[in-house]
């Protein structure tokens, strides 16, 4: 017989008992459903996780200046200005590891609107800023090199701003507000990036070129740069490099002897997100372990089911093997039933973990992440461990004795 | 008056089962030869042996010694896989309680021995309507055994043993289970197919069944008791209504 009867054999046998087949198949597929309904959510849920450190923007560094040192308080970094116009520049163009560095700096301030004010945070920045956040505009434009070089007073706001002074649904762009009774050409707004892990809203907040800002909005220390640097590693994997070479550079700049504190810190995001990852591989691994538990319990279902059915077909394999089923022919069809119990137990298991988790993402509100190569995983892993518990009973059906089985009753 | 190219040859064939301590000759040495077309019928008590000479004659059980030529083979030393193909190839079979596999229609079951034997499906399908029609049942062909009677299901058993054109048709009590009208009816299909050139081997304690048979061998404790050849009687089926 060639694999292909052999199948054909195996799957009219199941056919002509169908609901055994359908229960000893259960094992698997209710292991299988409980195991794809469960990496789907957990799936769902570590890439929100991903998305929301997204957020924040892609390999991002941040370089802060150091803290003052006052009567023996220390204030804090960020506190004492450390950080120089230069030192941006040196990083932008000395790190191999560094593709952007944007400054970002910070105060609270009041936005006035024809008939509306909002106070929030005023960002003074470069266009690289939105780079490294990988934060688009939703309607205008974003400000360039240009308005940079000028101290052009315009300005793009987070869309929770633009709710806010103008409600939901209308477009700032074109308009003029006041920041500080300096009238800005509202030039963008930005798209909805949601909030921080914490809780942070992102999209409260408007940014103008940091010339412009400096001019018009803070005054003094015009050397030193009054907030951080944020800074776009080359790739996610390239954030510990970058931090080395930052902090190797700003050392050097800054004349810090051997053995001094660092007059800044660095905060690597990445860090967080790795994080995240780690709790996400013990979620991995314990779906893991409970996939092979079920389908541990499932193989067992089959190899059991498969032995009480040998015992119930004697007769059939006995005058199978009278009309010329060699002992092998028995060997591979009762394989082949096996097989097929798992694959097919494993496919819909596979279907029904699906129709589960979409449920229950739908119903619950969870995000939901399908992966086919799991499925497939799942499929033939259901199959290999039919065809190991269906090795013995198929052996046990070869070795049946014609004579015997045909006068078994 | 034995054929001049026997389909079965048997020479001092001696079968011993081990039952623990005790040894059991079932046959002790067996001498028989059947010629091609014949209609033999092997009769005895239960004990006698007939049941290990038919397994033996039937491939399913290996002599302890002596030679056995099947269609002029030597198959007394074959291993089980030939043997499998000697059974499925040379040899048909008739169960007492005909053996058909259940929620199978009587077509399935006809094709069973030619999946084996790596026939083709069309060829297959072919080749079992061939069969059924033979004996009688070209109607029934997607009928289940539960949809058919005692006489029916045992013929679609002979259209099994048929299908794959064997030399030898070995049947185990084939009237067993059935009515005296049916068992006519069946042995008047057997006679029928051993007019037609093929051997037949009736295994049978019923007398009655036997007169149909050309050659009537009997057993008794392991050896041949008579071997006799007379004139058979025609089984005559009632008309049903």
């Amino acid at each position: 017989m060639n694999p292909w009867q052999t199948l054909r054999v195996a799957l009219r046998a199941l056919a002509r008992n169908k609901l055994r087949s359908v229960l000893t198949a259960l094992g698997i597929i209710i292991g299988v459903a409980a195991v794809i309904a469960m990496v789907a959510i957990g799936q769902g849920a570590k890439a929100k996780v991903e998305q929301a450190f997204a957020g924040m923007g892609t390999n991002l560094l941040i370089v802060m200046s150091g803290s003052t040192t006052a009567g023996g308080a220390h204030g804090g970094f960020g506190s004492m200005p450390t950080l120089t116009w230069g030192d941006l520049k040196a990083i932008e163009d000395e790190c191999p590891a560094v593709r952007y560095a944007a400054p970002a700096l910070r105060t609270t301030g009041q936005i006035l609107s024809k008939y509306q004010n909002w106070t929030t945070s005023i960002t003074g920045t470069t266009p690289d800023y939105f780079r490294v956040r990988a934060w688009p505009v939703s309607a205008g434009r974003l400000f360039g090199g240009s308005e940079l070089e000028t101290g052009a007073k315009v300005l793009v706001m987070g869309q929770t701003v633009a709710d806010q002074l103008y409600g939901r649904g209308a477009s700032p762009v074109g308009r003029t507000v006041r920041v500080s009774g300096v009238p800005f050409d509202v030039i963008g707004v930005l798209a909805r990036k949601g909030q921080s892990p914490m809780g942070f809203d992102y999209d409260d907040g408007v940014f103008t070129p940091e010339t412009t800002y400096r001019e018009k909005i803070q005054g003094g220390l015009a050397n030193y740069i009054s907030g951080v640097i944020l800074v776009g590693a080359v790739s996610a994997g390239a954030t510990i490099r970058a931090q080395a070479e930052i902090q190797g550079l700003l050392r050097e700049r800054h004349h810090l002897p051997e053995g001094a504190a660092d007059d800044f810190d660095i905060h690597n995001l990445s860090e967080l997100a790795s994080a995240s990852e780690q709790g996400t591989r013990t979620l991995a691994a314990l779906l893991a372990s409970i996939a092979a538990v079920s389908l541990l319990v499932g193989g067992i279902g089959i190899m059991n089911i498969m032995l009480v059915s040998v015992t119930e077909r004697t007769r059939e394999i006995g005058l199978r093997m009278a009309i010329g089923a060699r002992p092998r022919d028995v060997l591979a069809q009762f394989l082949a039933e096996a097989l097929v119990l798992g694959i097919a137990g494993g496919a819909v298991g596979v279907a029904l973990g699906t129709a589960a988790a979409v449920f229950l993402a739908r119903r619950f509100d969870w995000p939901l992440s399908l992966s086919p190569a799991v499925a497939a995983v799942a499929v033939v892993f259901a199959g290999i461990v039919g065809a190991v518990f269906g090795l013995y009973p198929a052996r046990k059906a070869s070795r049946l004795d014609p004579i015997e089985a045909l006068r078994y009753e | 008056m034995e054929s001049a190219s026997p389909i079965l040859a048997l020479e001092d064939v001696v079968k011993v089962y081990r039952l623990g301590d005790v040894e059991v000759r079932a046959l002790r040495g067996i001498t028989l030869s059947v010629g091609a077309g014949d209609f033999v019928a092997i009769m005895g008590a239960s004990g006698s042996g007939k049941s290990t000479l038919m397994n033996i004659i039937g491939c399913l059980d290996r002599p302890t010694s002596g030679r056995y030529l099947l269609a002029g083979r030597d198959v007394a030393g074959l291993p089980k896989g030939r043997l499998a193909e000697v059974r499925n190839q040379t040899l048909g079979f008739v169960f007492q309680s005909f053996n058909l596999l259940p929620r199978t229609d009587a077509l399935e079951n006809v094709e069973l021995p030619l999946i084996y034997a790596g026939v083709r499906a069309r060829e297959r399908r072919r080749r079992a309507a061939e069969a059924l029609a033979q004996v009688g049942l070209g109607d029934r062909l997607h009928h289940r055994p539960n949809q058919l009677s005692g006489g029916q299901q045992q013929r679609v058993a002979i259209a099994r043993a048929l299908v794959s054109r064997p030399r030898l048709l070995l049947a185990d009590e084939p009237t067993g289970n059935l009515d005296s009208r049916t068992s006519v009816e069946v042995m008047a299909l057997l006679q029928a197919l051993g007019r037609s050139g093929l051997t037949v081997l009736l295994v049978t304690h019923e007398a009655d069944i036997a007169r149909y048979a050309a050659r009537v061998v009997v057993i008794r404790d392991g050896l041949v008791q008579s071997d006799e050849r007379r004139a058979p009687e025609v089984a005559v089926p009632e008309v049903s209504a």
